[in-house]
């Protein structure tokens, strides 16, 4: 089944990232148009088309740009390009492969919503995305599509490439205010910090990811209804999907929504292809590190949002990552957990301590040298970061990285618990001395 | 709900009779209603209510940053119960807070339980214990038996981030207190968060310490204790200290709590006065406890005596005596100078440390007994006592709320005020304040300046007329270095100010007071300008209006308005109109005075002419020295000497810079037979045969309020009373004489002429000196820089010098080597040098008499 | 510094460079010297302590000479799936060298590092941030031996991005500044709907 594709029609084309090669694609031609509509109009589309944004929130990106408070000037545009959540592998490819797409989807946002000056942060480790996209905005400015006056019109405004510097909390969107402001990239409390109303340099600030802004071209060329005609009732469009782990064909695929389920994106041959050496599907990340697990049984669920999060965990970012039936499900858990410990920006005491201290609690119990008690603490501990331990989680914290390391002590602890059990009666047996981790 | 609300209260506010519904916003704290002020934090409301909230980053002088999560509290505000950081969040109409519910409990033991993972609970060997909020909290809220068996977080045991401050970053909880006091309101962004996550630090930049004059305040606002400081680090434990409310005698009047073990005084703590310093102190006053407990304090009475320490007055040695064998001495020399040349012959210098009671007791004995008017509490380095006490005043409330519009024309308050720089540094950071500085160099508050403008020393007269008169001829031509364009600039600052302030003072000891007067002398034109006088020793504004000054009286009033008032009330008041400072070391040095009292002064470190103090000393017949302390004058000169009690061993009142009253109480004993000088006044009255009528600190109090056209109503109990102090003057009494008016002191002189080749020389002064408390204090005495001259790198490349190297200054008067820095705060053209810094006394250039003084740079 | 300025002047608060400039830095001495931070706060208009702050927080950013390339491993959960683990231990085994220590030669150091977001690729690598997809051990022998014999040819650590941006004089639309409290031009008086 072929859909039509709205972000990667260009991957094929080994010179799309080439001015003229984008521009003979029907590139700029949504800028053109867009000049020749009022603002609101091209904000209308946006709205009709319904595009939730691609950063793993999932917010109505038409209705994001609704939030600036009238009359305050000037409004900023940063588009989120630090894709950094473990699985994810989309917004770079769609940098380096098409990047004169996503500079024309910030040229329209700013058109539309009135920002008067646009920062692309790239994550800091994607050299190559650094260099494709200087190169294509050099291109842009040389042809006039970017800077001042673009194409003849009173429409001016500077695309800023930024740079990382290796911080995956600076993914959220508060931190990322703050790393671009030059500090310390951690999180402000929203509210009252709402960066729509108080962002960048405390001016509203529309932050959107790589991916929302790659859609915005095909909206405004063929129209806010043409999108929302494809996928499901409550997600528009297409989505990419990285698809790793014990798979046959580890790829990205853009899908259309609601029509595609995970057992065809895992599973399907034009698609990643079934799992390795004809091995069985043990559990799967349906939407990057900190979305709780999903199972086989969840496997004929649709690539659609209301009924992942329904079904209790979320499309997220995009990342699906697969582990076949011989994965230590305790290594997998140690490992996301690990990440979050890493790169928590520690502003929070739950955060900074607890994601740690889970941390070290699953490397004592690999390293054979677990307690019994240790289960029941993992999950106090948790419980300490996010009450409840429910789905969507509730948090102690300022933002949800500190969550999101319980998410997969959750699900493994709940479907794995054995294998936790093993490795602690285990470690029982080797009698090792109390606290010699 | 919110209609049926507004129904009642509109009705109500029909119903005259009917009572008012308490004012604000209502909310729930467990079950209970109560209301609170519109836009009040969470946190402080419950707390307002009954409901203490634990906190760890949370302070009511910083921004809120929500960092700790220890003050979660369930909250529903319409969308069911959730932890909320009531520090983050501001009350609302009908918002519903548990401060004791279950998940309220749970989340505060859990976050609790996670700072103490990695927290060392050395608590016995730690100076906090006892004090410690995380001990508290731990103890009322806490786990018990901690879960983590696995090791915890290392870091190198206390390192030194200041000269006075300790950082133990295994102790610390990273709650952010320090780091934002350092940007947030000291402006001294020098420690920082370090590293992220669990690995997060506090810290400081390799080799750049956290070296600000207000570090000492972290120590107090540190939850934990991995901030210590030097002077108290193991010095007691919390349980045995006992403490008392007091008033720090610095111009700003700092509220603190003074505490002590053992009658040893151990430490000050910032009290949070919203009027005044908010909860912050210096480090030069924090710190200043070790002076009064430093084993150099004066124990007995000395007198002249030979080196075996027999009493002989030609001895040149100082000798211990008794009380009553020094002021039998004393009582002799003021009747022989009495008989043998008049009351005239009798002079008082100093007396800016002393507690309103003792400066109106000393003010009382020279005027009324003796009968001299040759006192002054200056030492010529501040502005003339009857043009202060003449001026409308303001409040540092006035000058700091929105809106509003302060000039600086005195010394660096960051220097010389430090929490005024503190509170007008919050005020034009945060409240947008406008501030405009008319200064010959840069301050510390240049960077939030609205408008900053360079005066030359000389040309601030000429300067403050152009731009507060109406005609624009006078800004045609630039006024030294300040442009036509400037001058039009300022000019329309101040036209379209709001309420202005004008701090006024002294902004180099080089230029002539009259100079800094012809300036006030135009902003006094102004309707609505009201002053700060920016004056820099202790209580010298209480001095001021207890009439330690030549021609004035107490109460802000003078010899010819209320002479005959206070010659009813003391019996007798002076003849004619005395000398200040100047005045009498001149006449001393010609043999016109017989005793010179120095009351706690010492011209020969602090007058601007170091020659002519000298001489007075050398010449006079009698010295005496009523001082905690033997300083520089009073070793040199001194034939008697009676020890003073000093703050800490006093009680009494204290007046600030806007004549704000409060009290300052006694804590300790003195040491030996030391005195508070109000007694020792009161003895030498009586035996002279006058009693002044007090015999008590109180008495003194409400004789000042009886007698003073400014201090009706200020008796003891008022001041007592009063948790802010009370500003006077709290009523007018017609029955009084009239207080000081400002009268206008005549048109500018024409600024002095100036060549190109030479520099107008400044002479300012630092935080840290050389001068007699800060030299007992070790932890501080340290930090006074070497003294050197500062010019810009321009001037440096222009003279072709470089930092360090050794240049030679020279002015009509003397010449003196000393070593370049280079600062580039300093104006172009000018070259600055700092009063009393060690190995360097500038004041032998300075040309006394003159409006400035001018000097050649050569290389040597 | 001339690239420094071009980096200042993009930013319509200086502070904004802080994370650029330090990037620079790296690229010209291989690591962030105290020198290089204490000059990028007077450029800034901050404190060092503040440079430090930030600079501290960032992963990429060294403050000791670190290994010529500068290997990093992925083991985040995908490359963990495929053999992370084993590629990280072989990489140690065959260079002699622990996670985040330089071979002798000064050469070459490795570190095992979060998601580098090429999963599809797993287990994959960066030599100074440059990628190498689907690595065996085989591959990885190769690669260190083309390093070392200078076949396969990386920029030094520190050079991030070899194209840089750059913004003609006469085509940039200006930074839009805090202070300005104006709508932009093309924005209609009647606020546009919005
Ligand atoms: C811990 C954390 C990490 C995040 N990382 C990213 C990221 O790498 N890229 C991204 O686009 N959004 C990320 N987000 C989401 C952003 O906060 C924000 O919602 C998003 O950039 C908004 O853009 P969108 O509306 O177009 O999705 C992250 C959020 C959190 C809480
Ligand atoms: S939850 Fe973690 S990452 Fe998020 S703000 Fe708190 S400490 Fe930082
Ligand atoms: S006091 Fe509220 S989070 Fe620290």
């Amino acid at each position: 089944m072929t859909i039509e594709m709205i972000v990667t029609k260009r991957f094929d084309n080994l010179n799309a990232h080439e001015i003229d090669e984008y521009e003979a694609t029907g590139g700029y031609q949504a800028l053109r148009k867009a000049l020749t509509m009022t603002p609101a109009e091209v904000h209308d589309e946006v709205r009709t088309a319904s595009l939730l944004g691609r950063g793993g929130a999932g917010f109505p990106a038409g209705v994001k740009w609704g939030f600036c408070p009238p009359n305050v000037w000037p409004r900023y545009l940063v588009v989120n390009g630090d894709e950094s959540e473990p699985g994810t592998y989309k917004d770079r490819q769609l940098l380096e492969r098409d990047p004169h797409q996503i500079i024309e989807g910030c040229l329209l946002t700013c058109y539309a919503v009135g920002l008067s000056q646009c920062f692309l942060y790239i994550r800091g480790e994607m050299a190559h995305a650094q260099e494709r996209v200087a190169r294509a905005l050099n291109q842009a400015y040389a042809a006039g599509y970017v800077g001042k006056n673009i194409l003849g019109s009173d429409f001016s405004v500077d695309i800023v490439l930024h740079w990382g510097a290796g911080a995956y909390i600076v993914g959220e969107e508060t931190a990322l205010i703050e790393s671009l402001e030059g500090n310390r990239g951690m999180p402000r409390l929203k509210p009252p910090f709402f960066p729509a109303a108080v962002g960048l340099y405390g001016k509203p600030t529309i932050v959107n990811n790589v991916e929302t802004m790659a859609n915005i071209p095909f909206i405004v060329e063929r129209g806010g209804d043409a999108f929302a005609a494809m996928g499901a009732e409550n997600s528009k469009g297409t989505r990419v999907f990285a698809v790793s782990g014990h798979v046959n064909n580890p790829g990205v695929f853009e899908v259309e929504f609601g029509t595609t389920t995970f057992r065809d994106i895992i599973m399907g041959d034009d698609y990643a292809g079934g799992i390795r050496d004809g091995k069985s599907i043990k559990a799967y990340i349906p939407g990057g590190a900190s979305a709780p697990w999903f199972y086989e049984e969840h496997l004929d669920i649709p690539l659609e949002k209301t009924t992942v999060d329904q079904a209790g965990s979320m499309l997220g970012s995009g990342a699906i990552v697969v582990m076949d039936e011989d994965t230590d499900m305790v290594k997998a858990c140690h490992n996301v957990v690990r990440f979050f410990a890493r790169e928590s920006c520690g502003k929070c005491t739950p955060c900074r301590e607890g994601t740690t201290w889970l941390e070290r609690i699953l490397a004592r119990i690999l390293a054979g040298q677990g307690r019994p008690s240790d289960l029941s603490l993992l999950m106090e501990v948790s419980e300490n970061i996010s009450p409840g331990i429910a789905w969507p989680p509730r948090q102690t914290t300022i933002c949800p990285l500190g969550p999101s390391a319980v998410s997969p002590i959750a699900s493994a602890l709940e479907r794995f618990r054995d294998e936790f059990e093993a490795y602690i009666t285990l470690s029982d047996r080797r009698v090792i001395p109390v606290g010699a981790a | 709900m919110t209609d049926i609300a507004d129904a009642e209260s509109e009705a109500e506010g029909v119903e005259a009779t009917e009572p008012e519904p308490p004012p604000g916003v209502p909310f729930t704290v467990n079950g209970e209603q109560f209301y609170a002020e519109p836009g009040r934090m969470l946190i402080d409301a419950c707390e307002d209510a009954g409901a203490y909230i634990p906190r760890f980053c949370y302070h009511p002088r910083m921004k809120p940053v929500g960092m700790c999560r220890m003050c979660l509290v369930e909250v529903d505000t319409g969308r069911g119960p959730g932890l909320q950081p009531s520090c983050m969040l501001t009350v609302s109409e009908g918002m519903v807070v548990d401060t004791e519910s279950e998940a309220t409990k749970k989340a505060q033991d859990g976050v609790l339980e996670l700072l103490l993972i990695n927290h060392p609970l050395d608590c016995p060997v730690c100076d906090k214990g006892g004090e410690c909020p995380l001990q508290d909290q731990t103890m009322s809220y806490g786990p018990g038996e901690s879960r983590f068996v696995e090791e915890k977080r290392h870091f190198e045991k206390p390192i030194p981030i200041s000269d006075t401050v300790y950082l133990d970053r295994e102790r610390c909880i990273l709650c952010d207190r320090c780091t934002r006091f350092a940007k947030e309101v000291a402006g001294d962004p020098l420690i920082h968060f370090m590293d992220r996550g669990n690995q997060t630090q506090v810290n400081t930049f390799p080799e750049d310490p956290f070296s600000s004059y207000f570090s000492g305040n972290t120590v107090q606002i540190c939850p934990v204790g991995a901030l210590t400081a030097k002077p108290y680090r193991f010095k007691a434990r919390p349980w045995d200290l006992n403490e008392i409310e007091s008033t720090y005698p610095n111009p700003m009047g700092d509220r603190v709590t003074i505490q002590s073990s053992r009658n040893e005084v151990l430490r000050y703590l910032g009290v949070d006065s919203d009027a005044v310093n908010w909860s912050w102190l210096a480090d030069r006053d924090r710190f200043s406890f070790e002076a009064t407990m430093h084993d150099e304090r004066l124990t007995t009475p000395l007198v002249r005596g030979d080196s075996l320490g027999n009493a002989s007055d030609d001895g040149d040695e100082l000798v211990a005596t008794t009380w009553s064998v020094a002021l039998t001495k004393v009582v002799e020399a003021l009747e022989d100078a009495n008989n043998n040349a008049g009351p005239a012959s009798v002079a008082v210098i100093g007396g800016a440390r002393l507690t309103n009671e003792s400066q109106y007791a000393w003010a009382r004995l020279a005027k009324g007994v003796i009968g001299t008017d040759n006192v002054d509490a200056q030492l010529g380095d501040g502005l003339p006592g009857d043009v202060v006490a003449s001026l409308p005043r303001g409040t540092i409330e006035r000058a700091c709320a929105p809106g509003s519009t302060v000039v600086l024309m005195s010394g660096d308050p960051k220097e010389e005020l430090g929490t005024l720089y503190i509170r007008l540094r919050h005020a034009c950071a945060e409240d947008g304040v406008k501030l405009i500085e008319l200064t010959p160099n840069e301050t510390g508050l240049t960077r939030y300046a609205a408008l900053s403008a360079r005066v030359r020393p000389g040309d601030i007269g000429a300067v403050a007329a152009a731009i507060t008169s109406g005609d624009t001829a006078s800004r045609e031509k630039a006024i030294g270095s300040v442009s036509s364009a400037e001058l039009d600039e300022l000019a329309a600052a101040l036209a379209g100010a709001g309420p202005i302030t004008v701090i006024a003072g002294r902004t180099s000891l080089a230029d002539h007071a009259a100079l800094s007067v012809e300036a006030i002398n135009a902003f006094a034109g102004l309707d609505d300008a009201v002053f700060l006088p920016g004056l820099r020793r202790g209580n010298v504004n209480g001095a001021i209006d207890m009439g330690l000054a030549p021609e004035l009286l107490p109460g802000r009033t003078s010899l010819d308005a209320a002479g005959s008032w206070f010659a009813e009330q003391w019996g007798s008041v002076p003849a004619a109109p005395g000398l200040d400072t100047a005045g009498i070391l001149g006449a001393a040095a010609t043999g016109r005075i017989a005793v010179l009292v120095l009351l706690g002064a010492d011209p020969l470190a602090d007058f601007p002419d170091p020659e002519l103090a000298q001489q007075a000393l050398d010449t006079a017949d009698l010295v005496i020295a009523v001082d905690p302390f033997i300083n520089s004058s009073v070793a040199a000169a001194a034939d008697i000497v009676l020890p003073a009690a000093s703050f800490g061993e006093v009680d009494g009142s204290h007046t600030n810079l806007e004549g704000r009253i409060s009290p300052i109480r006694q804590k300790v004993t003195p040491p030996g037979t030391a005195r508070p000088d109000w007694m020792i006044a009161a003895e030498i009255a009586l035996r002279l045969g006058k009693d002044m009528g007090f015999a008590s600190v109180e008495e003194i109090a409400d004789q000042i309020a009886a007698v003073s056209p400014l201090h009706t109503d200020a008796d003891a109990a008022a001041i007592d009373a009063a948790i802010d102090g009370l500003v006077v003057p709290l009523v007018e009494d017609p029955s009084r004489p009239t207080r000081f008016a400002w009268r206008d002191q005549g048109a500018p002189e024409e600024p002095a002429s100036y060549d190109s080749y030479s520099y107008r020389l400044v002479v300012d002064r630092t935080m840290y000196d050389a001068g007699t408390q800060t030299a007992h204090c070790p932890s501080i005495a340290g930090l006074a820089p070497d003294g050197a001259v500062r010019i810009n790198s321009h001037e440096a490349s222009r003279l072709g010098i470089d930092a360090g190297s050794t240049v030679r200054l020279s002015s009509k008067r003397a010449s003196i080597e000393c070593t370049v820095r280079i600062d580039e705060r300093i104006a172009r053209g000018t070259a600055t040098v700092a009063h009393n810094h060690p190995g360097l006394d500038v004041r032998s250039l300075i040309e006394v008499g003159e409006p400035v003084t001018d000097v050649r740079i050569e290389t040597v | 510094m001339r690239i420094a300025a071009d980096i200042l002047s993009r930013y319509p608060v200086k502070k904004s460079a802080t994370i650029p400039l330090l990037h620079l830095a790296q690229e010209q001495d291989g690591y962030v010297t105290d020198e290089a931070m204490e000059h990028i706060a007077e450029l800034v208009e901050i404190t060092p302590a503040e440079v430090l702050g930030t600079c501290s927080f960032y992963e990429m950013f060294k403050r000791a000479p670190v290994g010529e390339y500068r290997i990093n491993i992925c083991h985040g959960i995908a490359c963990h799936l495929l053999g992370a683990d084993d590629l990280i231990h072989h990489a140690e085994e065959t260079l002699g060298v622990r996670q985040g220590t330089v071979t002798n030669d000064g050469k070459i150091s490795i570190e095992g590092v979060e998601c580098i977001a090429a999963c599809t690729e797993a287990p994959c690598l960066q030599v100074n941030y440059r990628y190498m997809n689907k690595v065996t051990n085989e591959g990885f022998d190769a690669l260190v031996g083309g390093l070392r014999d200078g076949s396969v040819s990386v920029p030094k650590h520190g050079t991030l991005a070899i194209a840089r941006q750059q913004i003609p004089e006469d085509k940039a639309a200006g930074n839009a500044m805090v202070e300005e409290n104006t709508p932009p031009a093309w924005w209609p008086t009647d606020e546009g709907g919005d």
